[in-house]
């Protein structure tokens, strides 16, 4: 009875000798547009500045210890560019130091900069934009994602509900671009997943929701369909923190409020996750969050390929992160890897509430010829990405 | 007369309470506390509280005293195993997660996971007589039946780091799979073997040579290969077999350690994690963290025979002959 796996003889690993190695000097850029935040009603929490580069740092930190034992050293240049600073200079200036740049910024700067002739040859990590289409239609062979897309985190959403067969939902969606692209995920989501999204209503209230939340979200939720689950599309925050226990009927929140699925969380501490979460906080004196995590899993995707390469070629290193060896232990229980359709990077999805981890998606039941984890977000039969097709 | 009455008493009272069987201690890492689980009976006959977050556990040679990673209260207990007290602490570095008893009995190696460090402390000074500088989040502990040669494994760093102890210096550093979990030498020390979680596989080194000379991988029907993740193992003294923790694939692998070959899978309890044998091998204890209990599996069938409740994640095991 010998089962055990016949591990393939990897090109990669066998280059790989410790001694004797070259000394290899590995820099990676940061690249972060200043966007101005949406004014929300509460005060209550306000947004880190450095989230994004935080992770970034503890990221270099990571790969630097690594790097210590085998003649590799890492820099991290960073460029943040204010709200009306020239994105583009900045990012031809980190250019002609690295082809390795880690971008937080919104989609269309980010497509500026892939379709910029300097960034031809670039190996862009998008830390910061969600947006589904950026995998799909609009991808650019030399932008991976780190973060998540909408529709991963709204498929993980679906499948919960699916499980507890919470399969009839209502939204309540804002007039923000985030909230309506949200919103149309979790539509897409629904119907991927069997759940019927049997009314959406859109809020439009000015008024200041800690005062009159009582009286207003009651009336506002009288009519709805008969639902299991209230899914609320708000992505700065702005009005659904005022939603639960305010409902005419008594119902679980979900979407960006409640119940909600994110790239990373404080409240994930398996998998080793205390370790990062530690590492994050002591670095950074705050909670390690979505960008940041997504801008950490790039540079450690980077350093893990220099790693096992022993190289900061682009090529050898791009190649390497869409081959069957590269594997990022990225303190979600399962190694994640880069689709090799659009260059996002596989991922499960936590679903937590403010105080504990609910869940973590794909959850189990939902299968996939390849990895369960293909169950969320685009799927390689239904790209509308060719940019990577050789 | 009332000599016999006496013995009698005294035989009646042997017959009613019996010798002390053998122990196998577990620590519970969500409850701060340590089951002891009584081999013959196969009950928990005592739970006994300790330090924050209980981990790593080993009792010393002549299994005089127990210690025990208190990773959150920054400490290694030394606890008395007749009466459950703890002696006294060790220094330990922050975050001791693993530890490793050197055969001379006195020293302890300790993985620090939060502060990539080894630290290595004189049980008997109870002072710290070196600290090592190794990768990210280190975990894995091993030193070789000579004594010569002490490894941490990092989570983060994937390496296994190899520590000469006459020097208390690294001598090598050699990659393995993603995050590699534990480590341990063949009896003879000709062997390492080194886990990795992530990367599925346990990496075999040539311990002359630093040199990899194979690779185990692992396969389970009907469960995909990224949940398959080995974790804690342990070698039979017969030089036959390994036993693999495979996390949260709920399996122990059986693995031949001459040929490397996978023998039998054997079903235990939620994401498994370490084990201990009895004192002749005849049974093996493994800690189920999720599901909370102990599968007890006797080694000479292959199979799973009973499950121990025991307390909240348990994470470690050890071995305590009481005769």
């Amino acid at each position: 009875m010998a089962l055990a796996r016949p591990i393939l003889a990897c090109v990669f690993a066998s280059a790989l000798t410790l001694t004797a190695r070259a000394e290899v000097a590995v820099t990676i850029g940061y690249l972060e547009q200043v966007t101005p935040a949406p004014p929300v009603l509460s005060n209550l929490d306000p947004l880190p500045e450095n989230e994004g580069l935080a992770g970034a740092e503890v990221g270099l930190a990571d790969n630097a210890t690594t790097g210590r034992f085998l003649k590799q050293t890492y820099t991290l240049d960073v460029r943040v560019v204010p709200e009306d600073g020239d994105f583009l200079a900045a990012a031809q200036e980190l250019l002609s130091v690295t082809p390795f740049v880690v971008v937080n910024a919104p989609a269309d700067d980010l497509l500026a900069l892939a379709d910029h002739p300097d960034a031809a040859d670039a190996v862009l990590f998008n830390a910061g934009a969600p947006e589904t289409t950026l995998r799909n239609e609009t991808c650019r062979q030399n932008i991976l994602h780190t973060l998540p897309s909408r529709a991963m985190l709204t498929d993980a959403l679906a499948q919960f509900a699916v499980r507890r067969k919470w399969t009839d939902w209502v939204m309540l969606a804002g007039t923000r671009t985030g909230d309506q692209a949200f919103a149309a995920a979790i539509a897409k989501s629904a119907e991927k997943f069997g759940v019927r999204l049997r009314e959406t209503k859109t809020w439009e209230f000015d008024a200041d929701m800690r005062r009159n939340a009582a009286q207003e979200v009651p009336l506002f939720t009288q009519d709805l369909a008969q639902h299991d689950l209230m899914i609320i599309a708000d992505e700065p925050g702005d009005f659904g923190r005022y939603v639960a226990y305010n409902t005419w009927e008594p119902r679980p929140v979900a979407g960006t409020e409640g119940l909600v699925p994110v790239a990373w969380d404080r409240t994930v501490e398996q998998w080793g996750a205390a370790q990062l979460q530690n590492r994050f906080e002591e670095a950074a004196a705050r909670d390690m969050r979505p960008i940041d995590y997504a801008a950490w899993a790039a540079v450690r995707s980077i350093g893990e390929a220099v790693t096992r390469t022993n190289t900061a070629d682009r090529d050898t290193i791009r190649d390497y992160l869409f081959s069957e060896a590269f594997e990022l232990a990225g303190f979600k229980g399962r190694p994640l890897t880069f689709r090799s359709w659009n260059g996002q990077l596989r991922q499960p999805i936590p679903l937590t509430n403010p105080r504990a981890l609910v869940a973590l998606a794909p959850l189990e039941g939902f299968l996939h010829q390849r990895t369960e984890l293909d169950t969320l977000g685009i799927d390689q039969a239904e790209t509308a990405c060719t940019a990577f097709e050789e | 007369m009332r000599l016999s009455v006496l013995l009698a008493a005294v035989f009646a009272a042997g017959l009613a309470v019996p010798v002390a069987a053998d122990e196998i201690w577990v620590s519970n890492e969500k409850d701060d506390t340590i089951s002891v689980i009584d081999v013959e009976t196969l009950e928990v006959t005592r739970t006994i509280d300790v330090g924050e977050r209980p981990r790593g556990i080993t009792f010393a040679i002549d299994h005089s005293v127990l210690y025990l990673c208190a990773s959150d209260s920054d400490t290694v207990q030394v606890i008395d195993p007749e009466t459950g007290k703890v002696l006294h602490e060790l220094p330990s570095g922050e975050d001791p997660e693993q530890f490793v008893l050197h055969p001379d009995n006195r020293h302890l190696y300790i993985a620090n996971e939060d502060d990539a460090i080894t630290t290595v402390v004189d049980t008997e000074t109870r002072t710290v007589i070196a600290q090592i500088d190794v990768g990210i989040e280190p975990e894995g502990m091993a030193v070789s039946p000579d004594g010569k040669i002490a490894i941490t494994t990092s989570e983060t760093t994937n390496m296994a780091h190899w520590i000469d102890t006459s020097s208390q210096q690294l001598f090598a550093n050699t990659l393995v799979d993603q995050r590699p979990r534990h480590a341990e030498f063949t009896l003879d020390g000709s062997e390492l073997w080194v886990s990795s979680e992530i990367g599925g596989t346990i990496t075999v080194f040539d311990v002359a040579s630093q040199a990899e000379k194979g690779k185990i991988g692992f396969e389970i029907k009907g469960i995909h290969p990224d949940r398959v993740q080995p974790v804690g193992f342990e070698m039979t003294k017969d030089g036959k077999y390994v036993f693999v923790a495979l996390g949260p694939s709920n399996h122990i692998a059986v693995v031949d350690q001459k040929t490397y070959d996978v023998l039998d899978y054997i079903l235990v309890g939620r994401r498994v994690w370490h084990m201990a044998f009895n004192g002749d091998e005849s049974l093996l204890f493994t800690t189920n963290g999720v599901s909370g209990d102990v599968t007890v599996i006797d080694v000479a069938e292959l199979a799973a025979v009973k499950s121990i409740k025991v307390g909240r994640f348990p994470w470690g095991a050890a071995y305590r002959p009481t005769n």
